[in-house]
Parts: C-alpha cells; sequence; structure tokens
C-alpha cells in the first residue's frame, strides 16, 4: 500500500471520511513562553526558601506524575484523530452545527458528560468536533459538561477529596449549566460574528 | 486508586474502539489518523512538560490559606466574586483545587461561595486552560468559550443558595 499522504486520503467508499487538514502546531508559544517564566521564577522562590533538596523533591513527584500521565496524553490525541476522521463530517454538522438548536447542545453536553479521560481526552476530541462542523455553542456545551458533570474529574479527584455528598450536590447544580453556555456561547457568536465564518478558521 | 485504572481502561478502550472503526473504513485513513494523533502527541508533549513538571513549583509558593482567605463565611456576593477570582488563579493540578474547596468548607466558609469556587475553577483553572486548552484548540475558541462562561459560577451559586446545602 503506498504512503497515504494525509491530505489524500484513500477512497475508503466513504467520501465523508476525508481527514482534516493538517495543522501546523507551533511547539512554542506565547502561553508556553509565560508558564515557561512563572516555572522558572517559582522554582527560584522555592530553591531560595527550601534549598536544593526542596527543589529537587518537587521535580521527583511531577516526574513521576508526568510519567503517569504521557500514556493518557497519547490515548488522547489517538481519540481526538480517530474521532474526527471517523465522524461523518455532514452528519455532524447536522446535529452539532450552528442550526441544531437545543438538541444539539444536549448532545453535546451528553458527549462531554460521557466522555472519558482528563484534559488530554477532551480538548483534542472537541478540537476535532469543531474541524468537522460543530459550532461553537455545541462545542461550548461539550467542553463546559465534561469540566463540570463528567464523571473522570469527579470519580478520580473529587469524590476521594470532597466527598461524595457534595461532588453530587455539586454536579446537580451543575446539570444546567452546559446548555446554558452553549446556548448563550451561540447567542454571543451569531452577534459577533453575523456573516458565517469559513469552517477551517483554526489559527 | 482503582478509580484511575477504570477510567484508563474505558480511555484506552474508546481508543481502541474508534482506531477499530477507523480501520474498517481502510487502512490508510487508519495510517493518517494514526500518524495525525501521534504528531499531535509529540508537539503537545513539551508543554505538557512544562506544565506538569512546573506546576508543582507554582503551587508551592502561592500558600493555599491566602485563597482559602479569600472566601469567607458570611462573604455574600463579594465572596463568590472573590471565589471566581480565587477559582480561576488558582495553580496545580485537580489536588490543589479541590484541597483548596475541602479546606475552605472545613473552615467555615460559605456552601455557595466553595461551589462558585469549584464551578470557576473547573471553568477556567488559568493553568489548565493555558497549558491543556489552548494547546489543543484554537485559541479564539478557548477566549470565547471562557468568556461566556464567566456568568455561570455565579448561576450555580445561585442555585445552591436556593436549594441549600447538601
Amino acid at each position: 500500500m503506498s504512503e497515504p499522504s494525509p491530505n489524500n486520503p484513500a477512497p475508503s467508499g466513504d467520501a465523508e471520511s476525508e481527514p482534516r487538514p493538517g495543522r501546523v502546531r507551533k511547539p512554542i508559544g506565547w502561553s508556553t513562553i509565560i508558564i515557561a517564566a512563572l516555572v522558572a521564577v517559582s522554582a527560584a522562590l522555592v530553591w531560595r526558601r527550601d534549598g536544593t533538596d526542596g527543589v529537587l523533591d518537587i521535580l521527583t513527584h511531577d516526574l513521576s506524575l508526568f510519567s503517569g500521565i504521557l500514556p493518557r496524553v497519547l490515548a488522547g490525541c489517538l481519540l481526538g484523530a480517530f474521532i474526527s476522521e471517523i465522524l461523518p463530517h455532514e452528519k455532524v454538522s447536522r446535529s452539532l452545527g450552528p442550526k441544531s438548536g437545543l438538541m444539539g447542545l444536549l448532545i453535546g453536553t451528553a458527549f462531554g458528560a460521557i466522555l472519558p479521560g482528563g484534559p488530554f481526552t477532551a480538548y483534542p476530541v472537541a478540537s476535532a468536533l469543531l474541524a468537522v462542523g460543530a459550532d461553537f455553542g455545541a462545542t461550548i456545551a461539550m467542553v463546559v459538561s465534561w469540566t463540570l458533570i463528567g464523571y473522570g474529574r469527579a470519580v478520580a479527584w473529587e469524590i476521594p477529596i470532597m466527598g461524595t455528598d457534595f461532588t453530587l450536590w455539586r454536579i446537580v447544580i451543575s446539570l444546567p449549566l452546559p446548555v446554558l453556555a452553549g446556548a448563550l456561547g451561540r447567542f454571543v457568536y451569531i452577534r459577533l460574528y453575523p456573516k458565517p465564518r469559513a469552517k477551517d478558521d483554526e489559527s | 486508586m482503582s478509580a484511575a485504572l477504570l477510567i484508563d481502561i474505558l480511555l484506552w478502550g474508546s481508543v481502541l474502539g474508534v482506531g477499530l472503526i477507523a480501520y474498517r473504513r481502510g487502512r490508510p485513513v487508519f495510517v493518517a489518523s494514526l500518524r495525525e494523533g501521534t504528531m499531535d502527541f509529540v508537539n503537545i508533549v513539551p508543554r505538557i512538560a512544562l506544565g506538569v513538571i512546573g506546576s508543582g513549583y507554582i503551587a508551592a509558593i502561592i500558600p493555599q490559606e491566602v485563597i482559602t482567605g479569600w472566601l469567607g463565611p458570611d462573604s455574600g456576593w463579594l465572596g463568590v466574586a472573590t471565589a471566581v477570582v480565587a477559582g480561576a488563579a488558582t495553580p496545580g493540578g485537580p489536588v490543589v483545587g479541590f484541597s483548596i474547596g475541602t479546606v475552605a468548607l472545613k473552615s467555615g466558609g460559605g456552601v455557595p461561595q466553595v461551589v462558585a469556587y469549584v464551578v470557576a475553577w473547573a471553568l477556567f483553572a488559568f493553568q489548565r486552560v493555558v497549558l491543556w486548552e489552548i494547546p489543543f484548540m484554537p485559541a479564539r475558541f478557548v477566549w470565547f468559550r471562557c468568556a461566556v462562561s464567566v456568568p455561570f459560577p455565579f448561576v450555580a451559586a445561585a442555585i445552591a443558595m436556593v436549594i441549600g446545602k447538601p
């Protein structure tokens, strides 16, 4: 089988499954620089306060955390890539696009709530949804739903630390928020950008 | 840690599932998305490394008492507003965020304020936004999403005030 170019997928009997255009990613952006500066200053302050041992303690702890997270980041990236590949664009823009109405927001919310994993899954998948035709509103509903009512963080962190009662109660309070946020997002977006922009407005 | 294991299984199970669907669309589709995903991974790793390895230092220099002090009891809507700012400003991962929430709750912080704090933290903790959301998503979307999310910690606090304690 010849080398498949990302921009030239094989005719696999599904015209809709063309890959999203390859994105140019800069590994270093302004946000990275800000964080790097913040980290450097913080590390210097820790060093002044706790000495080299303090710095090394945190480094070892965070390194082990990092090595634990890495495979999940890979899983999230793969999940995002596969999902953007297999989701039929036409169907996505119909059920999650600007004209999808309340149903689109509810679908986005449900999707965010059942999505497994952490930020390493949610953001690549959300980005994939945007790329295949979901509008800002539905994607906002999905991201907000993942962060507020998704079970991943609740089960792994919130319940152990804050207790089951608080967590469940907090989730119940949060139930309406993703749809509201998505609706607000759509409402504002239409007024900010009256003309529908090109779908591939990634920057 | 069985919860984490369960989530890992779900996560990789999902990857396997969608990978299988992609594979059935044809090998080139599968290979192309595999490569796209791997490239995303390779590009994202330096930023994740910086964030995860660096966040310990940022968390270490911002004492938790500073943030819990902002969530005082009987602080009303002003307390809710400070809770939102505190949530956005909390560095570090979920352990830091939820621990601060717990400390605030135990040291007499108001429940609506703590709810506002946790919701604000979930919606726009700056470190998650900058380290995770912006690298993966169009920056325009991220800022837009954060802007329209601003009212919702207040909405959550209002609901908490109406329906009462857990």
